[in-house]
């Protein structure tokens, strides 16, 4: 479990984020939702120790995070997997060394059975035979993947995902939230995810935080999102016309109004 | 003051790189990786730059050198020290600034702009150890050696011009190598190939480190940390010969 205890950044007079607090639980998909220049990234980049907050905690299962020397910080991050925007992955290595690369920093196993995690990992996102290709021979969908299998190959206790769905197409995107949900609920991981992503939203977010301008402007769960009153919330999400018929919809069913298999013939 | 703010985000960079490694082998292993990128991937630039730069000094002394009071061996002489006490470490370390430091500059640009030095941070590794020591050691390491076998080649190159035009015989060639020869020459060549080493590999460093937004930044980086790293070398190049000289 993370928990952020009012947690403030700026950037010269620019407050970005802004007495924000959250507990993100063990085992859920906890998403972080907004729009571009909220303060998602700057957000994760405190979780994670890349930025230092101005002030407030951050706690790891009880772990002061913010209180932390840097041998500390270090013993905490190889408990930590993050998946990036971009992928990151080292362009001068193949997918096999990218992943074998944290169990080469990390652990004194034989080579033999650093190959069975890599194999195990891959085996996991769907990605056996691409052990010898580069980043730049892959699709996006595979460099997330990729980044994915890095991101658990240590068996992290924490996973972030930032913006995992960008650039891919819909169907790719789904396959990528599926297996994020997996292996949450796998390795009974705290994982958090930022994005504007309304599909990721509907389809993974047991836990969802909204931020507008620095400020968590709302927080529940992909059930209560829909029926929400927060009228930037609203907004925010039924920002589509075809989105805002279905949310009418949702609601008339709710009220009985229209029958649920009407419903979901209509909006297949 | 804006000079002092860079200074000082500089000496920290320097600072920040000795730290205990998280795998020695794993640091070994890239110290090595870059002592071959530097070393052998600068070797055929250094070779045909030395063997023209001792042949071209060797008959440009010879069109100066017209007194008949002076004897024909004091080309060769003229082509060694030259050689040895500036051509091979300013010049070559010049080009190496070229070579090597918009290399790492450009290197490690791109692994800040696209997230990777944020994902070993992440992971736990100091990338400031990890990413810049093993550069400015190998620098440091290979650059002398380099700086001897380009001295070595412009002597040969020297004694390839000289004797191939007939301005002097192989055998007065080599008795000019061998005369009045100062092993001293020898050691401030050294210090300069040890010092400049230092400059073209931390000055892109820190650039290529600390680069912030796109491509267009990186392209930036990598041209501002050869001329200041070119500008530092002729700065300590005289420096060195005003204290050891």
């Amino acid at each position: 479990m993370i928990e952020v205890k009012n947690i403030k950044k700026g950037f010269g007079d620019k407050t970005v984020i802004n007495d924000v607090s959250a507990v993100f639980q063990t085992g859920k998909c906890n998403l972080i939702i907004g729009t571009s220049g909220s303060g998602k990234t700057v957000m994760m980049k405190c979780l994670v120790g890349l930025f230092e907050p101005d002030s407030g905690d951050i706690n790891y299962d009880g772990m002061d995070f913010s209180a932390m020397n840097e041998d500390h910080r270090k013993g905490l991050r190889q408990s930590i997997g993050m998946l990036f925007q971009g992928s990151a992955l080292f362009d001068s290595m193949t997918v096999e060394q990218n992943i074998l690369f944290p169990l080469d920093m990390f652990t004194k196993s034989t080579p033999g059975e650093k190959m069975k995690r890599v194999d195990e990992v891959l085996d996991r996102v769907n990605l056996q035979g691409a052990n010898k290709k580069f980043p730049a021979e892959i699709s996006g969908g595979m460099k997330k993947r990729v980044g994915i299998a890095r991101a658990i190959v240590l068996n992290p206790k924490y996973l972030f995902c930032d913006e995992p769905n960008s650039g891919l197409d819909p169907q790719t995107s789904l396959l990528i939230d599926k297996l994020i949900k997996e292996i949450t609920t796998e390795y009974n991981i705290t994982t958090v995810v930022n994005t504007h992503d309304m599909n990721s939203v509907m389809e993974i977010g047991d836990h969802i935080m909204y931020m507008y301008q620095g400020n968590k402007e709302w927080e529940g769960n992909n059930k209560e999102i829909i029926f929400s009153k927060n009228k930037l919330l609203n907004d925010f999400i039924f920002a589509s016309e075809f989105l805002r018929d279905a949310k009418d919809m949702r609601m008339l069913e709710a009220e009985g109004k229209i029958d649920k298999q009407d419903l979901d013939e209509l909006l297949k | 003051m804006k000079f002092l703010t860079e200074f000082g985000r500089y000496l920290l960079l320097l600072r920040g790189m000795f730290s205990r490694p998280e795998n020695a082998k794993m640091y070994w292993k890239e110290f090595m990786h870059q002592c071959s990128e530097i070393g052998i991937g600068s070797l055929g630039i250094v070779a045909i730059i030395s063997v023209f730069m001792g042949a071209v000094s060797a008959l440009q002394t010879a069109y100066q050198l017209v007194s008949p009071f002076i004897p024909l061996s004091t080309i060769a002489q003229i082509v060694r020290d030259t050689v040895i006490l500036e051509f091979s470490p300013t010049l070559v370390c010049i080009v190496l600034a070229g070579v090597v430091g918009s290399k790492i500059a450009s290197e490690l640009g791109n692994m800040r702009v696209s997230e990777q030095i944020d994902a070993l941070e992440i992971m736990g590794i100091n990338t400031k150890s990890y990413l810049v020591m093993p550069k400015i050691l190998a620098a440091v390491f290979v650059i002398p050696m380099l700086v001897v076998i380009s001295a070595v080649l412009g002597m040969i190159g020297g004694r390839l011009a000289a004797t191939m035009t007939g301005i002097l015989t192989a055998a007065q060639f080599d008795k000019g190598l061998h005369q009045f020869f100062k092993p001293y020459n020898v050691f401030f060549a050294m210090a300069k190939a040890y010092t400049f080493a230092f400059i073209i590999s931390s000055i892109p460093a820190f650039y290529g480190y600390n680069v912030s937004g796109g491509a267009l930044e990186i392209g930036r980086a990598s041209t501002k940390s050869v001329v200041v790293s070119c500008v530092l070398v002729l700065f300590a190049d005289y420096i060195l010969s005003a204290v050891l000289l």
